[in-house]
C-alpha cells in the first residue's frame, strides 16, 4: 500500500509539474528555436518584445473602450425605456439622448483611432452567422 | 490512502507557494510565461485537492475508521446520503471543501479571463493561492482531515443527529460557495488596484462572480433558516445567532455592491465606494469562515474544539490593513469620472439603499462582535439578543423594502418632479388602500408589520406598472401581441427586469417574515392523550401516543435508536385540518456508565418537528414525551441490571410497549405562523430574478441591440 501511495504521488507530482512548467518550456523552445542571437539580432528581438508590448498595451486599450462602447449602448436603450415608459419628459429624453450619443460618437472615434471598426466587425459577425444560401426570386 | 491525502495537502502548499512567486515574478518583470505559469498553479491546485476530496470522500462511503474524522462523524448505521455529507460536517472536512470549492471557482474565473488583463488577473492568482495556501496550511498544522488511529476503531460515533436533514446535505457546499466566490472580487480588486488598472474592464470581468457568490451565499442562508424552522425545535428560522449574522453580512455588502456597480458603469462614479464594498465583502466572507472555528463567539453553528483563532485573526487583519492601504494609496486613480446629476434620479436612490445596506451591517456588525468588544473593553463578556437587533435592523428593512419599489420607477440621470409623481400615483394609492384594508381588519396593533404589508404591496404595484408599461410600449414598436411581447421585453432587458422581479421575491420574503413574526400564536403546556388545546383559532387534541425503535423503522433515517411521540388531530371551527406526529429520537451514547440500556438512549436527544405547511399559515409542533417517568424509567433500570449488550434492545421493546399502553405526560410547543411559506417563495422569486439578470443574452440580440442604437453619425452632426 505505501508503494502505490508513492507511486501515486511521485505520478501526481509529475503531472503538476508539467502542467504548471508548459508555458515555460514554450518560451524556452521559442528562444531556442529563433537560433543563435547576434548583437544585431539581439537588438532586433529586443525591439520585437517592445513592440509586443506595445501591441498588448493597445489591445488593452481596445478592449476597455469596447466595454465602454457596451455600455453606452445599454444606456441609450435604458434611457430610450424610459421615455416610453414615461419615466422622462420628451424633452429630456431627446436631450439626454442627444449626449448619449455624442459620448457614444466619441468611443466610437476613439476605436476607430485605434484600428478597430466595431460597427462594420459586428455587422460582418451578425452576417456571417446565417444560415444557408439566400434565394433569388425567380424571374418569370 | 490517507497518506495520499496528506501528500496531497504538501503538494498543494507547495503549488501555492510556486503560483504566488511565479505569479508576482511574471507580472512585475513583465515575463508572461510566469504568469501563466502561475495561473497553470490554480488549476493544478483545483487538480491536486480534488484527489484529497476524493480520497476523504471514499473513506467516508467505505466506513474507514482508522481516518479520526470518519471515526468522529460517520459510523456503519448512518444513512448513505448523510455519510456522504458528513465529509464537511466536521473542522477537518469542512476546510478542505472550503479550500476545494475555492481552488474550482479560482481556476473558472481564471479561465474565463486567460486571455485579457494579464497584469491584473497575475495579482489576482496570487491572492487567490494566497487564500489557498493559507487553508491548506491549517490542515496540515492544526486540523488534518487525515489523521489517522491504528488499530482503527470497528464503530464511528455516527453523525450528529441534528444534521441529518435534507437541507443540511447542500447548506455547507452552497454556503462555503458563497464564501469562495466572494474572494474572487476581492482578488481581482486587489489586483486592480496594484496593477492601477481601475478602468471598466476588471468590473466587468468580477461582475458574474460577484452575482455567483452574492447567490450562493442567498441560497445558503435561505437553506439555513429552513432547518432552523424544521428542525432545531424552537420554532424560528432566525435567531441572530452568530453564525447566522456573519453569513449575512458579506450579503449585505454583495447586494450594495451588485446595484451601485451599476452606477460605476454608467456613469463612473462611486469607484471608491465599490472597491471598498469589493474589499470588504472579501473580508467579511474571511470573518464568517473564522467565526464558525475559532470558538470565539457561542454559536450552535460552531465547531467545537477551536485552536484556528489566532491565523484567522492574522489573515483578517492583514486583509484589513492591505485594502485600506490600497484604498488610500490608490485614491487619485479612483476619482470618480462625473457627479450625480439630480437627487431625483434611480442614482440617487441607488446611494440611499446601498446606505442602507452598508447600515444594516454595521448594526448586525456591532451586534454580533459586542461580546468580544465588551470584554475587550470592560473585562466582561456582555451580549446582545435578538430584541436589540430587532430594534434596529427593521425600520431599516421597512427602508430597503420600500426603495426597491422607489428605485424602478424612476429614471436614470434625472427624473422631473412631474412625471415622478405621475409615476408613484398609482403605487402609493395601493399602498394607501392596503394600509386602510388592514387596518380595517384590526391589524393597528402591529404598526411595524402593517408598514411592512404597504411597503410590500407598494413594490408589487410599482413593479407590475414597470411590466405593464414596458410591455405596452414593446407592443406599440413591433406590434407583437402581449405575452410575446412580455418575453421579448424581458429577453432584451435582462439585468432591468430580472432585477425587478428580484425586488418583487424580497417583497414577498419580507411579507412572510413580518406576517410570522408578528401573528404568531405560540403555546407551550404539558397534555396527556385526549386532551386539547386552543392554540389562536386552532384546536390540537393528543389523539395517541407513537413510538419507533431501529434505524430499520426510522423512516426519516434520522438513526435514532427509539423515537417517542403523539399524533396530534388539529381543527378549526370543528373542521379538521391536519394531524400532526412531532415526535422527540434518543440516539445511542458513548458515555461510560450508563449502563447497558442507557447508552442505547444516553445520547442528545432531538426533536423532530411535525409541521403542516400552507399558503395561509402553517401548524406546527415539537414535542418533549417525559422519558425519565417512573414507569419507563423502571424498564432502564431493570434492563441496565439485568441485559447484556447484545440483548439490550429488548428493552427497547418493553419501553415502547409502556409508552404505548401508559403514555406520560407530554410536554408540547405548538406554533401556528401565517405566511411562512412566503419566506421560502419569495426567496425562490429572488433567485428566479437573478438568474434572469445574469444570463448572458445571445449574442444575436447583442448585435442587434448594438446596430439599433448604432449612433447614426449624420443626425447627430447635423
Amino acid at each position: 500500500m505505501a508503494v502505490v501511495i508513492t507511486l501515486c504521488t511521485l505520478a501526481l507530482l509529475a503531472l503538476v509539474v508539467l502542467v504548471v512548467s508548459a508555458p515555460l518550456r514554450a518560451q524556452a523552445e521559442r528562444r531556442a528555436g529563433g537560433g543563435e542571437e547576434l548583437d544585431g539580432e539581439a537588438g532586433a528581438a529586443g525591439e520585437d518584445e517592445e513592440r509586443e508590448q506595445d501591441s498588448e498595451g493597445r489591445a488593452q486599450e481596445r478592449e476597455q473602450l469596447e466595454v465602454a462602447r457596451e455600455t453606452k449602448y445599454r444606456e441609450i436603450r435604458d434611457a430610450e425605456l424610459d421615455y416610453r415608459t414615461g419615466k422622462l419628459s420628451e424633452r429630456d429624453y431627446r436631450e439626454l439622448d442627444a449626449e448619449l450619443r455624442a459620448e457614444a460618437l466619441e468611443i466610437l472615434d476613439a476605436l476607430e483611432t485605434e484600428g478597430a471598426t466595431p460597427t462594420d466587425a459586428s455587422a460582418a459577425r451578425s452576417r456571417s452567422r446565417r444560415t444557408g444560401p439566400r434565394r433569388r426570386p425567380s424571374s418569370g | 490512502m490517507a497518506g495520499l491525502g496528506f501528500a496531497c495537502l504538501l503538494l498543494a502548499l507547495g503549488i501555492c507557494a510556486y503560483g504566488i512567486a511565479a505569479s508576482i515574478y511574471g507580472v512585475r518583470a513583465g515575463r508572461p510565461e510566469f504568469s501563466d505559469s502561475g495561473r497553470r498553479a490554480v488549476y493544478a491546485l483545483a487538480g491536486v485537492l480534488t484527489v484529497a476530496f476524493v480520497v476523504l470522500e471514499l473513506a467516508f462511503l467505505r466506513n474507514d475508521f482508522a481516518f479520526n474524522t470518519v471515526a468522529d462523524t460517520s459510523s456503519r448505521t448512518t444513512p448513505l446520503q448523510y455519510r456522504a455529507a458528513a465529509v464537511w460536517s466536521s473542522q477537518e472536512g469542512s476546510l478542505l471543501l472550503w479550500a476545494w470549492l475555492l481552488s474550482l471557482w479560482a481556476s473558472a474565473a481564471l479561465f474565463l479571463v486567460r486571455r485579457r488583463m494579464r497584469d491584473v488577473a497575475s495579482y489576482a492568482q496570487a491572492v487567490l493561492l494566497g487564500f489557498g495556501g493559507f487553508f491548506v496550511a491549517l490542515m496540515i498544522f492544526y486540523a488534518d482531515p487525515f489523521a489517522t488511529t491504528r488499530p482503527a476503531p470497528p464503530e464511528g460515533a455516527g453523525l450528529d443527529p441534528l444534521l441529518r436533514f435534507p437541507t443540511m446535505m447542500i447548506h455547507p457546499p452552497m454556503l462555503y460557495s458563497g464564501y469562495t466566490l466572494c474572494t474572487i472580487p476581492f482578488a481581482f480588486a486587489v489586483g486592480a488596484l496594484l496593477a492601477r488598472r481601475v478602468d471598466a474592464d476588471w468590473i466587468k470581468a468580477i461582475r458574474r462572480f460577484a452575482f455567483a457568490g452574492w447567490l450562493f451565499l442567498g441560497i445558503g442562508i435561505l437553506l439555513g433558516a429552513r432547518w432552523s424552522y424544521s428542525e432545531l425545535g424552537w420554532g424560528g428560522y432566525w435567531g441572530w445567532d452568530a453564525v447566522e449574522n456573519a453569513s449575512l453580512m458579506p450579503w449585505l455588502t454583495a447586494t450594495a455592491f451588485m446595484h451601485s456597480l451599476m452606477i460605476q458603469e454608467k456613469r463612473g462614479m462611486l469607484k471608491v465606494w465599490n472597491v471598498s464594498l469589493v474589499l470588504a465583502t472579501g473580508t467579511l466572507a474571511i470573518m464568517g469562515t473564522f467565526l464558525v472555528r475559532s470558538g470565539v463567539l457561542n454559536s450552535i453553528h460552531a465547531f467545537g474544539g477551536a485552536t484556528l483563532g489566532v491565523p484567522f485573526v492574522c489573515l483578517i487583519g492583514l486583509l484589513i490593513g492591505g485594502s485600506i492601504y490600497l484604498v488610500v494609496s490608490r485614491r487619485e486613480m479612483l476619482r470618480s469620472e462625473n457627479r450625480l446629476d439630480s437627487l431625483l434620479s434611480r442614482e440617487a436612490m441607488f446611494l440611499v439603499n446601498n446606505l442602507v445596506l452598508v447600515g444594516l451591517c454595521f448594526v448586525i456588525f456591532w451586534g454580533t462582535y459586542f461580546p468580544l468588544i465588551s470584554e475587550a473593553v470592560t473585562g466582561h463578556e456582555s451580549s446582545v439578543g435578538p430584541p436589540w437587533f430587532d430594534r434596529y435592523t427593521v425600520p431599516l428593512a421597512l427602508i430597503l423594502v420600500l426603495l426597491s419599489g422607489i428605485g424602478p420607477v424612476i429614471a436614470w440621470r434625472r427624473a422631473t418632479l412631474a412625471h415622478a409623481r405621475r409615476n408613484f400615483l398609482a403605487p402609493a394609492m395601493v399602498a394607501l388602500a392596503t394600509a386602510v384594508a388592514l387596518l380595517a381588519a384590526g391589524l393597528g396593533h402591529k404598526p411595524l408589520a402593517v408598514t411592512m404589508f404597504c411597503c410590500a404591496a407598494f413594490v408589487f404595484a410599482s413593479v407590475g406598472q414597470e411590466f405593464v408599461r414596458g410591455t405596452r410600449a414593446r407592443r406599440a414598436m413591433a406590434g407583437e401581441s402581449a405575452p410575446v411581447a412580455l418575453l421579448a421585453l424581458v429577453r432584451r432587458n435582462r439585468r432591468r427586469y430580472g432585477g425587478y422581479i428580484v425586488h418583487l421575491g424580497i417583497a414577498v420574503l419580507f411579507i412572510g417574515v413580518a406576517a410570522s413574526s408578528s401573528f404568531q400564536h405560540a403555546t407551550e403546556l404539558q397534555l396527556r392523550p385526549g386532551q386539547s388545546t386552543k392554540v389562536g383559532a386552532y384546536t390540537v387534541r393528543y389523539a395517541r401516543p407513537t413510538a419507533s425503535i431501529t434505524p430499520k423503522y426510522d423512516r426519516a433515517h434520522t438513526g435514532s435508536t427509539l423515537a417517542l411521540g403523539a399524533l396530534l388531530d388539529v381543527s378549526k371551527n370543528g373542521r379538521h385540518v391536519a394531524t400532526l406526529n412531532p415526535s422527540q429520537g434518543y440516539y445511542a451514547s458513548q458515555e461510560a456508565g450508563q449502563g447497558t440500556v442507557g447508552s442505547l438512549i444516553g445520547g442528545q436527544p432531538v426533536s423532530h418537528v411535525a409541521i403542516d405547511g400552507g399558503v395561509t399559515r402553517d401548524v406546527w409542533s415539537a414535542i418533549s414525551p417525559e422519558i425519565e417517568a417512573p414507569a419507563l424509567k423502571r424498564i432502564v433500570e431493570a434492563g441496565n441490571r439485568t441485559l447484556g449488550p447484545d440483548q439490550a434492545p429488548i428493552a427497547l421493546l418493553y419501553l415502547v410497549r409502556s409508552y404505548l399502553k401508559s403514555p406520560p405526560p407530554a410536554n408540547f410547543h405548538f406554533i401556528v405562523s401565517p405566511l411562512v411559506m412566503w419566506i421560502w417563495v419569495g426567496g425562490v422569486i429572488v433567485f428566479i430574478g437573478g438568474l434572469i439578470a445574469v444570463w448572458p443574452a445571445p449574442s444575436t440580440i447583442r448585435a442587434r441591440a448594438a446596430a439599433r442604437a448604432r449612433v447614426p453619425r449624420r443626425l447627430v452632426r447635423a
